[in-house]
């Protein structure tokens, strides 16, 4: 049997579409439903196409408030984690110093950590302390737990580093400020930009440290949590497909963009 | 790149050229100024909670005469008992979504590292693009995916398949809402790209030359794979299995969402103590034990598995 020899000769490529495609689906449905009228609270069975959704993203009460809330947590998590772990993954790599050992399973153990257990252990501390959940509260917890995602990150690139170039750099006469600016950061920096997103996409995405958390403010995934209880509005879709379309584009755009720069240097 | 065309690591434990004087003071200091914010950072908000949380799980008291700590381990006997089933469920659970990732993930990373050619960057992209519609909206939409009546509970029921997963008790005769199917496909789904990106990594570094010497070697492409591909990507195996077992584990969103009742993990238990019932002791004896198996698993595992450094 023809077929079945060329499915068994691409077993492997049938089985990782097949995976592919349910990764997908979710997402497929997100999309569909994000047109959709439904008849009740939840948008979840299927009544006819509609674009009422689309012309008024914001019409539901708090859903957009929180959305910029959760945008500037994560841009601020962000900015704190990437500029703390990319100094520890530089100490790391770099340099010599005592209690290593203790350093590393530090930087180790948050993401070895159930997050409902830091999330739980953290809040204990508020409450100890006294401190008013909220925004703060929330930005706290996002920078820890980004943290060590983006010193693992960091770390591999400044490692696989050539310490030879700084070196070179040095030769010719290039103070120290003058080495890490022009020479040191710029080869670093797809490390840092990978910490980076990596950071912005966990902190924007969190849900259970947050919602531990944050007190009686709302970010954009309590704000989903909670419409599953109340009734889901279908804007949450609409922004769940933005947000997807979005990145999408950016990603291909910045590949067509590099693909340009790469045959502009070979002519 | 493969491993052996990488470029040499610098070797900080060795001096790189013959220094005449001893560094300055100053510059001795500058790894731990480097250290220091973070660092602390991760005491103050890390590891000082933890110790804050050890001291409340001892503590005895209500809310409105305040909590003491009277060393009351029985609440660790008590939070057990009471809530061991749900204990047994979150790493059952867990567990299983963890194998189901490793076997869905293992061929989609071995689809991106060695077949998909020019459509790697596609393939990759897509991998990651779900990530940016929030998790929550996508675990809401496996209830539309799942509902009672939907095409797949249909094809399932006509191909008898919920006949023989009912009898063993994974979802009920006509429905997989609301069942521990539903969880764990949910769990699977959400901690899939955790197992796939490390395993691509790991499969990706392979240098290619080894399955042409495999296979002038008379291996066929299963000898292959078990005896070159598979061993080489244990670094990766060991990553994902971890990146998705740990926090599958103290999940409580997709058995809450997903699921009923019965099919509580102990993630929403921990929740509820602390955040609806205010008993805090409970609450914080519960995610003590948590941490407390997870991280002896974790640790046997990395010790069988021989890799040390994750970090």
């Amino acid at each position: 049997m023809p077929v079945l020899r060329w499915i068994r000769r691409n077993l492997v490529v049938i089985a990782g579409l097949l995976t592919l495609a349910y990764m997908i689906l979710p997402n497929i449905v997100v999309m569909v439903f994000s047109f959709n009228k439904p008849k009740g609270r939840f948008n979840y069975a299927w009544q006819q196409f509609s674009l009422d959704a689309w012309k008024d993203p914001c019409g539901v009460a708090d859903l957009c408030g929180s959305l910029s809330l959760s945008l500037q947590i994560a841009f601020w998590a962000t900015l704190g984690a990437t500029a703390l772990g990319t100094m520890i993954a530089f100490a790391l790599v770099r340099y010599r110093f005592r209690a290593r050992g203790a350093i590393n399973s530090l930087i180790f153990l948050p993401m070895a950590m159930p997050e409902v257990v830091m999330a739980a252990s953290l809040l204990t501390l508020f409450l100890n302390m006294g401190a008013e959940l909220g925004f703060w509260t929330v930005l706290i917890a996002h920078i820890m737990f980004c943290l060590s995602f983006v010193v693992t990150a960091v770390k591999a690139r400044v490692m696989s580093m050539d310490p030879r170039l700084e070196e070179a750099a040095r030769d010719l006469y290039a103070g120290p400020v003058q080495t890490f600016v022009r020479v040191t950061l710029p080869i670093a920096a797809p490390g840092i930009a990978a910490g980076a997103l990596l950071a912005f996409a966990l902190s924007f995405d969190d849900f259970i440290i947050t919602n531990f958390n944050a007190g009686s403010t709302v970010t954009f995934p309590m704000f989903v949590w909670g419409s599953a209880q109340r009734g889901t509005p279908v804007q949450i879709n609409v922004i769940g497909t933005a947000m997807f379309v979005i990145a999408v584009l950016m990603v291909l755009v910045g590949q067509l963009i590099a693909s340009r720069r790469k045959s502009n240097a070979r002519n | 790149m493969s491993v052996t065309e990488a470029p040499p690591a610098p070797t900080p434990e060795e001096p790189r050229e013959l220094t005449l004087r001893k560094p300055s003071t100053r510059k001795r200091l500058v790894p731990y100024w480097l250290l220091l914010p973070g660092i602390l950072w991760l005491v103050v908000f890390f590891a000082l909670p933890l110790v804050y949380q050890a001291s409340t799980s001892v503590q005895t008291g209500s809310l409105e005469q305040g909590f003491e700590v009277t060393w009351h381990f029985q609440t660790y006997v008590d939070a057990l008992r009471e809530y061991y089933p749900q204990f047994i469920r979150s790493l059952l659970y867990a567990g299983t979504a963890t194998i189901l990732c490793l076997l869905l993930g293992y061929p989609l990373a071995y689809l991106i590292a060695f077949k998909a050619g020019r459509w790697r960057n596609l393939v990759l992209v897509l991998v990651i693009a779900p990530f940016f519609t929030s998790f929550l909206i996508r675990t809401l939409a496996w209830k539309t995916i799942l509902a009672d009546g939907g095409a797949v509970v249909d094809v399932l029921n006509t191909l008898h398949v919920l006949d023989v997963t009912s009898w063993l008790g994974w979802t009920e005769s006509n429905r997989v809402l609301a069942t521990p199917m539903a969880v764990v496909c949910g769990l699977t789904y959400n901690f899939l790209p955790f197992m796939i990106l490390p395993l691509y990594t790991s499969l990706e570094r392979i240098d290619g030359r080894l399955h042409e010497a495999a296979g002038d070697l008379y291996a066929t492409p299963a000898t292959t794979f078990r005896k070159v591909t598979f061993p080489l990507s244990m670094p990766g195996v060991v990553s994902g299995t971890l990146l998705t077992f740990i926090p599958a584990s103290g999940d409580y969103v997709n058995a809450e969402l997903l699921g009923s009742t019965d099919t509580k993990m102990v993630g929403s238990v921990i929740q509820s103590q602390f955040l609806r019932v205010l008993d805090y002791p409970t609450a914080a004896a519960l995610s003590f034990i948590l941490m407390a198996i997870v991280l002896l698993m974790v640790t046997f595992y990395i010790r069988r598995s021989g890799t040390e450094d994750l970090v």
